[in-house]
């Protein structure tokens, strides 16, 4: 499975409130969580992204709520991948279960730029910035995690073990 | 090698001896937990996953608390999804309007949450148990479906940060000037993915409800749980109040921390957290010049009854400032009446201020009290993140109960000491 795309960067600390406002948390709808993805701190986002994109943050990416709609709305927002320097515990997990697919790569997270297009080879790990040449590599889930992935997500892989 | 508490009660869930740092582990669960916002989205995980029971009718807890009495048509939906749900699996903890109050504070007091239980909840404040000697964590819907369905959770074994609580308290500084300096200390990534665990001679100086509030803002550190130790004070709450028998973990001498945070309880001052990062710590005496427009008194954090006594013992006999909106909340329906039966209520709406009835309404900006742009509020809540109670130029300041009514009576942000 591979991913490529422009970036859009963001800083540390991305919280989940800014993801998505808990204003619009009376909804389960992904298409309507997804048309205020990030609108908090970039009014533009949801104008400008387009299906495949990637997304990067720094530090403590997804920090705060529980909510779930945060991963759903950047999924259904378009974003094929987030990478960041690290993640909040929570939205790791949510990510996972739902299907978004994470990478924690710092150095990655560092030298890649707004705008910059990014492929990502996951079977690997390697990130390539193909606008200025860099590759990284991020560390690869746990097995345990990956047998989750590779079901489709959290439900149906305690589906196959029933 | 050693254990610490936490992963004593992790070990002792999934069925071996010892477990360390970084282990994966699948593990069982004494607790499932979701709201409002939580629970629909793990309804239909669960549906659409074929699943058509519950793994334990009474080890599942619904509590309908954000969005209630309900703000919209949309969350009146979501409830009723909720209050069907609960109805068709006979889920025996399931708290509506009448009976329920905000998740943390609710569980606790009825008992339902106690030491050595391992708990996932769909509301990252479910960190909050760790006060009773709980492993408690927050989850997202998925997780709980899961749970709901099987009664397991998979699980990375914590590696742990000390907090070492010297001296004593001295009121009116508490829990919330405790677990905001210890942020502030740490930043909001300080303790990522590990266990902090309260330790030391401080602890005993804590009351259950400074313990619920240091606990309820880990995740504020990033953590993945807080906890205490189950001592004296936890058990003489737990008695008579805990609806099981209780397990009381201990920390091996030789258990390992990746590091020891001190905190010298006689040196703390009252804490308030600018925006818009609980790590943005300041004392309350520097901030005179910031004048305030609301102060909202309640949430998971700071809505049981010793943070209703904290604010009536600072606004009894006297008024709020001009100009300032006071919006108190208690969190549970027993810290509802115990406020009328002892006259609290009464003292704050001739204060000045408004009491509603449990919910976490203006916290995430839901309803109750939503801010305009630049209005300022200081906030006995948990998150002073870009636009978490109302317009993205709005700002929140977090403090404590005391700093909080305080604050109102001034208009500006006040050292409770200092009114």
């Amino acid at each position: 499975m591979n991913a490529k795309g422009p970036v859009f960067k963001y800083g540390d600390n991305i919280d989940t409130d800014v993801i998505i406002p808990a204003r619009y948390l009376n909804t389960q709808s992904p298409a309507e969580l997804a048309a205020h993805c990030m609108e908090d701190i970039d009014k533009t986002f949801v104008t400008r992204v387009k299906a495949g994109d990637i997304m990067v943050g720094g530090e403590n990416f997804g920090c705060g709520s529980s909510r779930e709609h945060a991963p759903v709305a950047i999924k259904a927002a378009g974003i094929s991948c987030v990478i960041a320097k690290s993640f909040a515990r929570i939205f790791y997990r949510n990510a996972i279960n739902i299907g978004l697919p994470i990478l924690e790569c710092p150095a990655a997270s560092e030298a890649i730029s707004e705008g910059d297009v990014v492929s990502i080879d996951f079977d690997t790990g390697i990130i390539t910035d193909e606008t200025t040449g860099q590759t990284f590599e991020a560390a690869p889930f746990p097995p345990f995690i990956q047998n989750i992935i590779r079901a489709g997500g959290l439900m149906k892989s305690i589906q196959e073990a029933k | 090698m050693g254990m610490t508490m936490t992963q004593k009660i992790l070990a002792a869930h999934c069925g071996e001896e010892s477990v360390k740092a970084g282990q994966l582990i699948n593990a069982k669960l004494d607790i499932v937990l979701g709201n409002d916002i939580t629970t629909p989205v793990a309804i239909n995980e669960f549906e659409k996953a074929g699943f058509d029971s519950v793994f334990d009718n009474t080890r599942v807890n619904i509590v309908l608390d954000h969005f209630v009495p309900n703000k919209d048509i949309k969350s009146a939906q979501q409830s009723k999804q909720c209050r069907d749900f609960a109805n068709k699996y006979d889920i025996l903890n399931f708290y509506d309007v009448g009976t329920m109050g905000i998740e943390h504070a609710l569980l606790p007091e009825k008992g339902i949450v106690t030491g050595g239980d391992c708990i996932i909840g769909a509301d990252s404040h479910t960190c909050t148990y760790g006060a009773v000697g709980a492993f408690s964590t927050g989850v997202g819907s998925t997780d709980m479906a899961a749970g709901m369905a099987t009664g397991m959770a998979w699980f990375k074994v914590p590696a742990a940060i000390k907090v070492e609580l010297k001296g004593s308290i001295h009121r009116p500084v508490s829990g919330k000037d405790v677990i905001l300096h210890l942020i502030g200390e740490i930043g909001v990534s300080g303790a990522l993915y590990r266990s902090l665990e309260f330790v030391g001679e401080g602890v005993k100086s804590l009351t259950m409800d400074d313990r619920l509030c240091i606990c309820n803002m880990a995740i504020e550190a990033g953590a993945k749980n807080g906890i205490f130790p189950v001592d004296e004070t936890c058990e003489a709450y737990l008695k008579g109040r805990s609806q099981r028998p209780w397990v009381k973990y201990e920390a091996d001498a030789d258990a390992e921390y990746e590091r020891t945070v001190v905190i010298d309880l006689d040196a703390l001052e009252p804490t308030v957290s600018y925006p818009h990062l609980p790590e943005n710590t300041h004392a309350a005496k520097e901030g005179v010049d910031i004048a305030i427009d609301q102060v909202v008194i309640g949430s998971c954090t700071n809505g049981r009854i010793e943070d209703m006594e904290a604010a009536y013992n600072i606004l009894k006999g006297r008024h709020i400032a001009k100009g300032v909106r006071g919006i108190i909340i208690p969190a549970t329906m027993a810290v509802y009446k115990e406020c009328l039966l002892r006259g609290y209520t009464e003292a704050f709406i001739d204060a000045g201020c408004i009491v509603s009835t449990p919910t976490c309404g203006p916290c995430l900006g839901g309803y109750m009290g939503i801010l305009a742009d630049h209005e300022r509020c200081v906030s006995t809540t948990n998150r002073n993140f870009v636009g978490r109670m109302g317009h993205v130029t709005s700002e929140i300041y977090l403090a404590s109960p005391a700093t909080a009514a305080a604050s109102a009576l001034t208009g500006h942000i006040t050292d409770p000491r200092e009114v």
